[in-house]
């Protein structure tokens, strides 16, 4: 049996790509890909304590994650084609018309 | 059973012209303005002669109109209390009101504020009739305040001219003074009764025996009292705004400053005989202050040349002969000579206004002189109020200045001879003032066919000083007709019988040991007349019979008569002791110090500060959403670090 706390470090090094990503890369479709990492790592820790409590409202509440995450993702990667159509470009400085 | 008098109607009858002149009197004609505040005000004093009509016999009446204050236990409410006392009061307020109001017609008729001044003059009447009725303390002190606005406005009146609107605040600013000791005094009365209700307090105290033995509760009220009685009525120390308050127009200083408002302390304290009777030294502290200030105010007279101060110093000089009548227990005696004295005091007032407007505005009585050729229904008024004033039987003054002298004999002859020097002085001042202004020759400017020389308030030509017109002349005559006979009525102590359901048996002690000392009270009669017949020898002596005396007894006595022209530099000190250390202690500490120095500065470098700060920190907000993610990042991670430093959760 593997140890909660395997889960947890995981799933908080996940989490901490995600942010890293998040944070450092311009690249538009990245910087999407790290919050779906971010999700995932949250998602890890749920299940994680789910089976470990053996509780049940954790997986399903992975589920809702999941559906949320999947509905974002369909409104976000239209944004970028929509994005990358006007603006030519995925770097997310250069989309920047509301800055002052 | 007592009839409903609805007593509420008199003073909200002149409320309500107030309200009509204030509001409607600009667009509106003189006579309108005239017919406005005549009516409502010949209509309070019908009023107030119908309701002693009515319930003469069944007094005292109590009317009760609305609720005002319910808290716990206290209640003060809008009600009204009629009793012999406060009939006379009503009585005099809205009959002597009313004829200055007739006679101000005529006075103030060329004045751009014709509609101003009567909505003033009515709502004086409002309060001051507010003030008399009142029930309780509280609605007294309602009036009370109101009555020192409408005079601080009156006084003020032509408030462009800079001494008259100086005159107006310091009229103000002195009232509040005794305004604070009278509710600090009120305080008392609920903590220790619960009530402000007349006859409640009364009451509860009653039963308690007089506080011989040195201060207690009652004498802390009742010199409290006197404190505010002090201010409004220009006692000593707090005289000093009557002198100024001249600046005014002359009925107002007839109606407020002579006739009623400046009485009310002395309602006030009669008002309150309940609270004094039972702590003597309060009662003590009234006598002296009345005595000193009657002493001390007549012997200013003397040396005063404008007509209207010599006047406002003999009413601060009657008034505490009024409150000496009070110190000395013979509240019935205040109160007569109170009314004896609103009516030759009104007169004088009114006849020195009929003379100022003869002269074209001019106040200074060596300008005057030999007037009684050309005005000679005033000289005969002024003269009959004169007499009066002087104590000369059988006129009002006589009947109402014995009888205080008489009791005053009888508590201590100290105050019997105080009071008998300034009857003196009062005499030889007021005679001084008829001889200077009506007989010898006439030293004012002849003002020529082109209308040059003496100014008029008033604006139309002067030629020779000529009489005022009959509306200005019915009213002097009225009040002269009340100055002969007003003192009949106080003859065999009726009015004391008139008022002892008022204030009680106390006096009616001191008539019983009267029969024995019957002799004496004649004797001082006769020596009260010879001092006022002295007086006017006297005045008549120096200002008729040997008019370079005066000059010579004044080169004589020096210093003195320095001091006594320029009123014992009374003003001069206040303004030292009281007035330049509160502006100076403004101006340098609490504005300069305190204000500038602390609050503007404690908000002047927070506003800075907030500006440092914000110049540096702006730069976070740089727009960059990732760099904001960062913060968020950084910001959660900061929070769970301190959390696990906390040992959150374990």
């Amino acid at each position: 049996m593997v140890p909660l706390s395997y889960y947890l470090v995981l799933s908080g090094i996940l989490f901490a790509c995600g942010v890293a990503g998040f944070l450092i890369k311009r690249n538009i479709i990245t910087i999407f890909m790290s919050i779906e990492l971010m999700l995932n790592g949250v998602n890890l820790s749920f299940v994680a304590f789910a089976a470990h409590w053996h509780a049940l409202a954790g997986q399903v509440f992975v589920f809702f994650v999941m559906v949320v995450a999947a509905a974002e993702a369909a409104v976000g990667l239209a944004i970028i084609i929509a994005v990358y159509r006007t603006r030519e470009t995925l770097n997310v400085d250069q989309v920047n018309l509301l800055k002052l | 059973m007592t009839p409903n008098l609805n007593l509420w109607l008199i003073p909200v009858l002149p409320l309500a012209g107030a309200a009509v002149n204030g509001f409607l009197g600009k667009k509106s004609s003189r006579a309108a303005v005239s017919v406005v505040a005549l009516f409502f005000s010949g209509a309070a004093f019908a009023w107030a002669l119908a309701a002693a009509f009515r319930a003469f016999d069944t007094l005292p009446y109590q009317e009760y109109l609305a609720h005002w204050i319910r808290s716990g236990s206290f209640s003060a409410d809008f009600a009204f209390y009629l009793d012999q006392l406060s009939l006379v009061m009503l009585l005099v307020v809205t009959g002597v009101g009313f004829l200055i109001h007739i006679y101000s017609v005529g006075y103030m008729w060329d004045d751009a504020g014709y509609y101003r001044f009567f909505s003033y003059l009515n709502l004086f009447l409002f309060f001051m009739l507010t003030l008399v009725l009142a029930n309780n303390y509280l609605l007294m002190f309602i009036g009370w305040e109101g009555v020192g606005l409408a005079s601080y406005l009156l006084i003020g009146f032509w408030f462009t001219k800079d001494s008259a609107a100086s005159a107006g605040k310091k009229a103000f600013i002195v009232n509040r003074i005794g305004d604070f000791g009278f509710l600090i005094g009120l305080f008392l009365i609920i903590q220790h009764f619960h009530s402000l209700n007349f006859t409640q307090v009364f009451e509860q105290i009653r039963p308690s025996p007089p506080e011989t033995a040195g201060a207690g509760v009652l004498t802390a009220i009742g010199i409290l009292l006197m404190v505010g009685a002090c201010g409004k009525s220009a006692q000593i120390p707090l005289y000093v705004w009557l002198p100024d308050a001249m600046e005014g127009p002359t009925p107002v200083s007839a109606l407020i400053h002579a006739a009623t408002m400046v009485t009310a302390g002395v309602y006030m304290v009669a008002r309150s005989h309940g609270i004094f009777e039972r702590a003597p030294v309060a009662l003590t502290v009234v006598a002296i202050i009345g005595t000193l200030t009657a002493l001390f105010a007549a012997t200013i007279g003397i040396a005063q040349t404008d007509i209207k101060k010599v006047l406002a110093y003999s009413t601060v000089s009657q008034l505490g002969y009024m409150f000496m009548a009070c110190g000395v227990g013979a509240f019935s005696a205040g109160i007569f000579h109170l009314m004896t004295h609103a009516f030759f005091k009104g007169l004088l007032f009114l006849a020195a206004g009929s003379v100022i407007h003869a002269v074209g505005g001019e106040q200074d009585m060596r300008k005057m002189g030999g007037l009684r050729t050309y005005i000679p229904v005033t000289f005969a008024t002024m003269l009959i109020a004169t007499i009066a004033i002087a104590g000369i039987p059988p006129l009002a003054g006589f009947w109402s200045k014995d009888e205080i002298l008489w009791q005053a004999y009888q508590t201590n002859w100290v105050y019997w001879l105080i009071g008998l020097i300034t009857a003196f002085i009062t005499s030889f001042y007021m005679f001084r003032l008829l001889f200077m202004t009506f007989f010898g020759d006439y030293h004012g400017v002849q003002v020529d066919e082109h209308g040059r020389g003496s100014h008029s308030h008033g604006g139309h030509g002067h030629g020779e000083p000529h009489e005022s017109p009959m509306v200005m002349l019915v009213p002097l005559i009225i009040l002269a007709f009340f100055s002969v006979v007003g003192g009949l009525v106080g003859v065999g102590n009726r009015f004391e019988h008139f008022l002892a359901p008022v204030f009680g048996s106390g006096e009616a002690a001191q008539t019983a040991g009267e029969a024995a000392s019957r002799g004496t009270e004649l004797l001082l009669m006769a020596v009260s007349v010879v001092a006022a017949l002295l007086g006017a020898m006297l005045a008549w002596l120096l200002y008729l019979s040997k008019p370079h005396l005066p000059q010579k007894i004044a080169a004589a006595l020096g210093g003195f008569y320095e001091a006594v022209v320029n009123k014992y530099y009374v003003d001069e000190l206040y303004a030292t002791v009281f007035v330049k250390p509160l502006v100076d202690g403004s101006t340098r500490i609490l504005w300069q110090g305190v204000d500038r120095k602390v609050i503007d500065d404690t908000i002047n470098d927070a506003a800075d500060g907030a500006r440092h700060v914000s110049d540096e920190v702006r730069h976070m907000q740089s727009g960059n959403l990732r760099s904001y993610a960062g913060w968020i990042a950084a910001g959660a991670a900061a929070l769970i670090a301190y959390m696990i430093w906390l040992g959150v959760g374990r």
